[in-house]
């Protein structure tokens, strides 16, 4: 009985943080991609089709009216090659909002699938880190898929186009991870449209189409604080090759992202299913 | 090994959960033996799912000791879970897969070896006799069919306890039947299971010991004939004069048997011999529409001890 004495003396929730992580992520990852293989496949071939759709109707039709476009920077490039590297930083956002939002959301609130996974020896983080690594898989095809495209297209302009595939990685990493951190935060369908209500407007105006620069300059600062225009700035820089230092706050802004995204999902998790 | 006590699996002591002025759980105590079959049984709302949440290493407490297999769950929460089995009160099991595939991926959460699981897989197919059912989708199978399947899930890892909340709510008759069989096995086989019932027959199917719960207490606490006998008398007679009539009627037999419970659509006269008891009400003119002599239950002692029934 001396163990189970020694138990005793010791003060309840003396290690407050204790199991949080298993070290067994990749568990949860397995089953995602079993799941995905089974049922979900439509949804992900659609996802990599959509922006391609965008970048020829927009990139090549529109391109055509309008020309060259005058990047921050001061280079001209073609439209084409100026909207596709925002395409795909918009493509690698609403992958991972896709999985980190409706997909969660669902398995929290219906499947209870986090219930049963948190009844074996996972981690709130094993299953945070798991999901949004799954999410981060999907937005990498996605983007190797479209850097081809914008390959054979003649739209990457530098070598350093390589590096935006890391570049985009880091932008679903970070957008999934505050989106897992947001929806575990809502209860109802009517609360996940405002996800849509704040993602569409973020899309349609963070320098996707057109430069920062035909904002008036307080509009141009309210641009700069969401994080999809860091995400496009980055991977317009790489793959235009026009590459600084400068490109580094943008990193700097989704490693923030990341970190705090895992640290509230993670305790969300651990209040809701480990109270 | 011979003439030792095993050494309790679960020791809980005063345990308290408490959220925010509402004390779910107030003050529980209780011992499980390793091997043991032991129960909580009460009503809905009577902090059950809550104690076995606690002992499951998923709700932390508010006051109280609790050891399971001698460790604390707030400071060993995973090492715990890792030798616990747990079937829930409603099925979570993941409908993107199929059955086999449930218990390949449960298996890996524990973080056990491929090919071990693989294997334990199909033994606990066997043992679910959903065999034949592998590949099917989880929507596919029906509620008994799925209860079971949970139940192999929850067995994936080789736990020491099994933790069952409300194991056959929402069964019908015959998938109950076959579910206790199983779960009659495994007890026979040694394994601990702790589980939670509002049903008096599944306590005293399944249970070597339990408690009886109420509003966050324990009421009682012995082996379910042990109850039956300390609380109720041998035999029931259960008359009916219909609803407007039977508090009219239980005035005039009052004092009849050891005692008398006048619900609103029976009355309940508890006696050795059920049948005399009958003889004397029809003696005293009176004409139940219909009566019953049966044995006592653990209906009849949860009744007894809080003047409730347990299925309202």
């Amino acid at each position: 009985m001396t163990e189970v004495d020694d138990v005793r003396s010791a003060p309840p929730a003396a290690r407050p943080f204790g199991g949080l992580y298993a070290g067994n992520a990749r568990s949860v990852m397995a089953r995602g991609w079993r799941a995905t293989r089974s049922t979900n496949w439509l949804v992900v071939v659609s996802g990599f089709f959509e922006p391609i759709f965008y970048l020829l109707s927009m990139g090549l039709g529109l391109g055509a009216l309008i020309g060259t476009v005058t990047t921050a920077s001061g280079q001209e490039v073609p439209y084409a090659a100026f909207i596709a590297p925002a395409l795909l930083a918009v493509a690698a956002m609403n992958g991972a909002i896709y999985d980190s939002t409706w997909n969660v959301f669902f398995k929290m609130q219906f499947a209870r699938l986090y219930e049963g996974m948190l009844s074996t020896s996972l981690g709130p983080l094993d299953v945070a880190l798991g999901e949004i690594s799954l999410a981060l898989l999907r937005g990498g095809l996605y983007a190797t898929g479209f850097m081809v495209v914008m390959q054979v297209l003649g739209l990457n302009l530098s070598w350093w186009a390589l590096l935006a595939l890391p570049a985009v990685l880091l932008i679903a990493f970070g957008f999934a991870s505050v989106g897992m951190a947001v929806t575990s935060y809502l209860k109802t369908f009517q609360q996940m449209d405002w996800v849509n209500f704040v993602m569409l407007p973020m899309f349609l105006f963070s320098a996707t189409f057109y430069p920062l620069s035909v904002y008036p300059q307080p509009i141009q600062y309210l641009i700069q604080a969401l994080p999809l225009w860091h995400g496009v700035e980055l991977v317009r820089g790489l793959t235009t090759g026009q590459v600084d230092a400068g490109l580094l706050w943008h990193v700097f802004y989704y490693l923030a992202m990341i970190l705090v995204g895992l640290v509230f999902t993670t305790r969300r998790l651990r209040a809701l299913f480990l109270d | 090994m011979w003439g030792t006590v095993p050494e309790p699996v679960i020791v809980a002591e005063n345990l308290v959960k408490r959220y925010k002025e509402f004390a779910a759980v107030d003050g529980v105590s209780f011992e499980v033996a390793a091997g043991e079959s032991f129960g909580l049984l009460g009503p809905n709302g009577a902090g059950k799912s809550t104690t076995m949440r606690m002992v499951g290493a998923v709700s932390t407490r508010t006051a109280g000791t609790l050891s399971i297999l001698g460790m604390d769950p707030d400071r060993h929460g995973p090492e715990i879970r890792s030798r616990l089995g747990v079937v829930p009160q409603a099925d979570n099991l993941d409908t993107e897969l199929r059955v086999r595939e449930n218990l390949l991926v449960y298996g890996r959460y524990f973080g056990l070896p491929r090919a071990q699981v693989a294997r334990r897989a199909d033994e606990l197919l066997e043992f679910a006799q959903l065999t034949d059912k592998a590949k099917s989708k989880v929507d596919a199978l029906s509620g008994g069919m799925k209860r079971r399947l949970t139940i192999a899930r929850a067995l994936i890892n080789d736990p020491s306890i099994l933790l069952l909340d409300e194991p056959t709510t929402g069964l019908d008759p015959q998938a109950r039947h076959i579910l206790w069989d199983r779960l009659f096995r495994l007890k026979e086989q040694g394994t601990t299971l702790l589980l939670t019932t509002h049903y008096m027959d599944e306590a005293e199917q399944l249970c070597d010991r339990l408690v009886v719960v109420d509003k966050g207490v324990i009421m009682a606490e012995g082996a379910p004939a042990e109850l039956i006998r300390r609380y109720s008398s041998r035999e029931v007679l259960e008359v009916r004069f219909g609803s407007d009539l039977n508090a009219e009627v239980a005035g005039r037999i009052a004092g009849m048997g050891d005692r008398i419970e006048v619900l609103p659509d029976r009355i309940l006269i508890y006696s050795e011999n059920g049948e005399a008891e009958l003889v004397r009400i029809i003696d005293a003119g009176l004409r139940p529409i219909t009566s019953l002599v049966r044995r006592s239950s653990l209906e009849d002692v949860f009744l007894r001890l809080t003047g409730r029934t347990l299925i309202e």
